[in-house]
């Protein structure tokens, strides 16, 4: 088949690859590049394991095909943050034992990191509603929606003391239908 | 950061002690760096990826396949048949109940002349990557004359209903009945009779990680990765389809993405990929999409209960006769046939009833296999149970929960001999629901529902208790000559203490996001000394440690939990002897004491497990007839199952208008016996509960007459999201169990 050339940032890595233009990103990311981090538990964008970052926002990547995110920066779980240094959501889930299997965790997650990103300080219901595209079959959510509110406490802990950063740049338009959309 | 606690449970264990407490999982750090292994992140050299060809028919025979156009498509490196995949026996069913027979029918992996359900397969293709082989698998041609098909059980057991399996002459399976007493007798002679028809539909296991198998065959051996619960079952069994030595397969479960049951088997799938790669000589794998797993991966419950409850005005009920029409699908899977089996084991529940009998009737429709799915079978008995119990309540004007406490097995009977033939260990259910009642404020939700109902809003409570049969189990009661599954039901455990004093554990149980590795840590670091962070468990891989029976069951801490802790009281026997013998004291004075075993009433003498493990290790003076090392193995076998228990309240509110039902509250009370982990158990309560939820008001595995599936996907399937369902409100009692000294049910 016919290739079309892709040119992405993945986690702060430039990559410059040849694909079929109907290869999804989830199978880019996983296949190509290794990040096995995002998963795949469903083929009609309902179950969110494959939710990753696309020039910040939250999309599921199973319903991105690889040449939509030409040109666009991609966070995936392995970019948010390292086992030496948790990003803090990370951390949330561990500390609140938001996770059980591990399977939904990554793209549970990246959909929660930008929940927080738009509404830093969501009520449970807010949080509930947001986390709708992902599904867990372990944890029931309470202990997931806990992890949640418990990083926005501790994100407007640091927001109080420090100067907030600076808000990350929307794209015009939404490529994919996302979680955050 | 320091281990979290919860609010909840009932902490009374040594300030220094690990079992007990809220510890961070020791699983987690690799999980949420996406650093865990799964079978679909195993990439192999030269790996070719499956496709499955599956039946579009529910009932039909295969007149022709033609698989020259897929062959011919770029990539692809074979294609094989029912007629290619040739294995030495069908897929294996292990339940020979004595006396009884079981139809079952030859299942192949893949079907040779008929298909019996949709989703049959029928092929595989396999080729260079997925993208091929999924594309080739749309050229396999394959001709199929329909035949009459049968998706309703009942419709199933009439005369002149079209047979899933000729050769039978009948879509029944088998009958099996459990019970004590007199049932008859008890209901001619009660006051009052309730019955009532009571359905508990089809529901798909739906772990968020689907299926998936990597196959490597090279040189006479072969390796596995499966998202299995049962590794070491599942190497027995594929080394005797493919007529392999046992040594020579190894099967490792990595990283499972949930179970509840549907990894609790054996697929054709795992057998046709690892046929595929002896035979092509590369690495094969294959991931089930979720649309196969809707169709392919075993369904649960589907049964049609009739339910007789026989008692008194007073409340007392006499007798509880359960008719279950089980609707087992197609094909006989590992435990299929059993599952039923499993509800007449509890069916007298909580209470005290003299006269129980539960007759189960097998049938087969043109469906998916339905098999053991989160509780099989002990569930379903205790829905129907719990409907029953309020209407009999309902029927003789009583308050439910006061019948419930009425009958109620009284604390002081246990360990309690039960009509069904089984003594549960320990219990207090008046416990429970005290504890329960007391969580809940019944007066103060009675003010809130007529302060609603005033409003136009409609509250409304239910209750329910339980007990379950776990910790599967003693294996003269489960195996062979007992209920007649075949084989063993013990767990394996060896404790290796390294040299420089940390610990390796190696168990046969096989998780899938429980939390073994923390826990089981937990209790090797009280029973050793040390900390669970020195402590290392290995599990889902038959190249490491010994033979084990894998996770199901609710047998992972009985059983599983209690061969560490034996391995741990013979390591740290060894221990004592060889710290007396070192410090010239008698061994009956060495105790564990502040991570030290140390000279009872002489805590200056003392020696660390460290420094233990360095004088085993290196034997320059031990006791006379002392081996040397510092390891032990145990397989253990209980006496007895684990009988958990527990109380739940949900308040749901119905929108009068449309009917919707939202779950506003959930109140629970579990007893599992003395706490490992407390946050752990929450954790699995919480599971359980959105689990239960979902089956009662979201999800239905459902089929057309034509037997066409319905719901094949997650837009059709309705998994409960974080939008439907509330925070929970959960407590423990703990009672021990005297089965095992973990005291853990």
């Amino acid at each position: 088949m016919a290739q079309t050339r892709v040119r992405l940032q993945v986690n702060g890595e430039q990559h410059d690859l040849e694909v079929e233009p109907r290869l999804l990103l989830v199978h880019l990311l996983r296949d190509r590049l290794g990040l096995t981090g995002t998963h795949v538990g469903c083929d009609t964008s309902n179950c969110g394991a494959c939710t990753v970052h696309l020039d910040g926002r939250a999309v599921k990547s199973c319903t991105v095909l690889a040449v939509q995110a030409d040109g666009a920066r991609v966070t995936t779980i392995e970019g948010l943050g390292s086992e030496e240094a948790l990003h803090p959501m990370q951390d949330a889930f561990w500390a609140n034992h938001g996770l059980q299997c591990g399977f939904c965790t990554p793209g549970m997650i990246m959909a929660a990191t930008d929940l927080l990103r738009r509404n830093p300080n969501p009520s449970e219901d807010e949080v509930r509603h947001a986390l709708e595209g992902n599904l867990c079959r372990c944890t029931g959510y309470h202990n997931i929606v806990k992890a949640v509110l418990d990083a926005a406490r501790r994100g407007e802990e640091r927001a109080s003391a420090q100067p907030p950063p600076p808000p990350v740049e929307e794209p015009a338009a939404p490529v994919a239908p996302g979680v955050g959309a | 950061m320091s281990a979290t606690e919860t609010p909840t449970g009932t902490p009374a264990h040594p300030a220094n002690g690990h079992v007990g407490r809220s510890l961070k999982r020791k699983e987690d750090p690799r999980l949420i760096t996406g650093k865990g292994t799964y079978v679909d992140d195993v990439r192999l050299p030269g790996m070719l990826h499956a496709a499955f060809v599956r039946s579009p028919e529910a009932h039909a025979k295969i007149t022709s396949i033609d698989t020259s156009a897929a062959l011919e498509h770029p990539g692809v490196r074979a294609v094989l048949t029912g007629q290619d995949v040739q294995p030495a026996a069908p897929l294996p069913m292990v339940w020979v109940p004595p006396g009884v027979e079981v139809r079952t029918p030859e299942h192949w992996p893949l079907a040779r002349d008929a298909v019996k359900h949709v989703g049959d397969p029928v092929a595989v293709v396999i080729a260079d990557d997925k993208y091929a082989a999924v594309d080739a698998a749309e050229l396999v041609a394959v001709d199929y004359e329909p035949l009459p098909v049968v998706t309703d059980p009942e419709k199933a057991l009439e005369d002149g209903s079209p047979l899933v399996w000729e050769q039978f002459g009948t879509n029944e399976s088998h009958r099996w009945a459990l019970g004590g007493g007199d049932v008859k007798q008890a209901i001619e002679d009660a006051e009052v009779v309730v019955e009532r028809r009571i359905v508990n539909h089809r529901t798909s296991g739906a772990p968020i990680e689907p299926r998936g198998t990597v196959a490597d065959y090279r040189v006479g051996q072969l390796t596995v990765w499966s998202a299995t619960q049962i590794p070491h079952l599942l190497r027995s069994i594929l080394a005797g389809e493919l007529q392999i030595s046992e040594e020579k397969v190894r099967v490792i479960a990595p990283e499972v993405g949930g179970g509840f049951g549907a990894k609790l088997q054996h697929y054709g799938e795992e057998l046709v990929v690892a046929w595929a790669s002896r035979k092509l000589g590369r690495p094969v794998k294959y991931v089930e999409t979720r649309s196969e797993h809707m169709m392919c991966t075993h369904h649960g419950r589907d049964q049609i209960d009739y339910v007789t409850f026989a008692g008194s005005r007073d409340g007392t009920i006499t007798a509880i006769h359960a008719k279950i029409v089980a609707d087992l699908g197609a094909y006989h899977h590992l435990l299929t046939p059993f599952i039923p089996s499993f509800s007449a084991f509890v069916m007298g529940g909580c209470y005290k009833v003299p006269n129980v009998q539960t007759d189960i009737v097998g049938v087969f429709t043109n469906k998916m296999s339905t098999d053991a799915i989160r509780g099989a079978g002990r569930p379903e008995a205790t829905h129907l149970i719990e409907v029953m119990v309020d209407q009999f309540a309902a029927e003789i004007g009583m308050d439910p929960l006061e019948v419930r406490r009425k009958n109620f097995i009284p604390k002081e009977d246990f360990p309690a001999a039960v009509a069904v033939g089984i003594v549960y260990d320990s219990g207090d259910y008046d416990g429970a629901l005290d504890k329960l009642l007391q969580n809940f404020d019944l007066d103060a939700f009675r003010r809130e529902q007529e302060d609603a109902r005033s409003r136009g809003r409609y509250l409304g409570v239910g209750f329910s208790t339980y007990m379950e049969i776990c910790g599967v189990a003693p294996s003269r009661v489960v195996g062979p000559s007992g209920v007649g599954l075949q084989g063993g039901f013990w767990e394996s455990a060896v404790v290796r203490v390294h040299p420089s004093g940390s610990v390796t554990v190696f168990t046969g149980t096989s998780p899938h996001g429980q939390g073994h590795e923390t826990g089981f840590a937990q209790i090797v670091a009280d029973r050793l000394g040390i900390d669970p962070a020195q402590v290392e468990v290995i599990h889902g891989d038959t190249g490491t440690g010994p033979y084990g029976l894998g996770t199901y069951g609710s047998r992972s801490l009985a059983v599983g939990g209690e061969s560490i802790a034996r391995s741990c009281a013979k390591v740290a026997d060894k221990a004592k002897r060889l710290v007396a013998h070192l410090l010239e004291a008698a061994p009956e004075d060495i105790e564990l004491a502040g991570g030290r075993f140390q000279v009872r009433g002489s805590p200056d003498k003392g020696m660390t497990l460290a420094e233990v493990a360095g004088a085993a290790y290196v034997p320059e003076n031990i006791p006379e007839g002392m081996e040397p090392g510092l390891e032990e193995t145990t397989f253990y076998d209980p006496e007895n199952f684990v009988y958990p228990f527990g109380a739940h309240a949900c308040v749901v509110e119905v929108d009068a208008d449309t009917g919707r039902v939202e779950v506003v509250r959930y109140v629970s009370v579990d007893d599992c016996g003395p706490a490992i982990n407390p946050m752990l158990i929450d954790g699995q309560v919480h599971g359980g509960i959105v689990h239960a939820i979902g089956q009662a008001l979201y999800e239905q595995v459902h089929y057309d007459e034509d037997g066409q599936l319905v719901t094949g996907t997650f837009v059709d399937y309705a998994l409960p999201t974080a939008a439907e369902v509330p925070s929970f409100e959960t407590d423990r009692t703990e009672t021990p169990s005297p089965v095992n000294s973990l005291g853990v049910k």
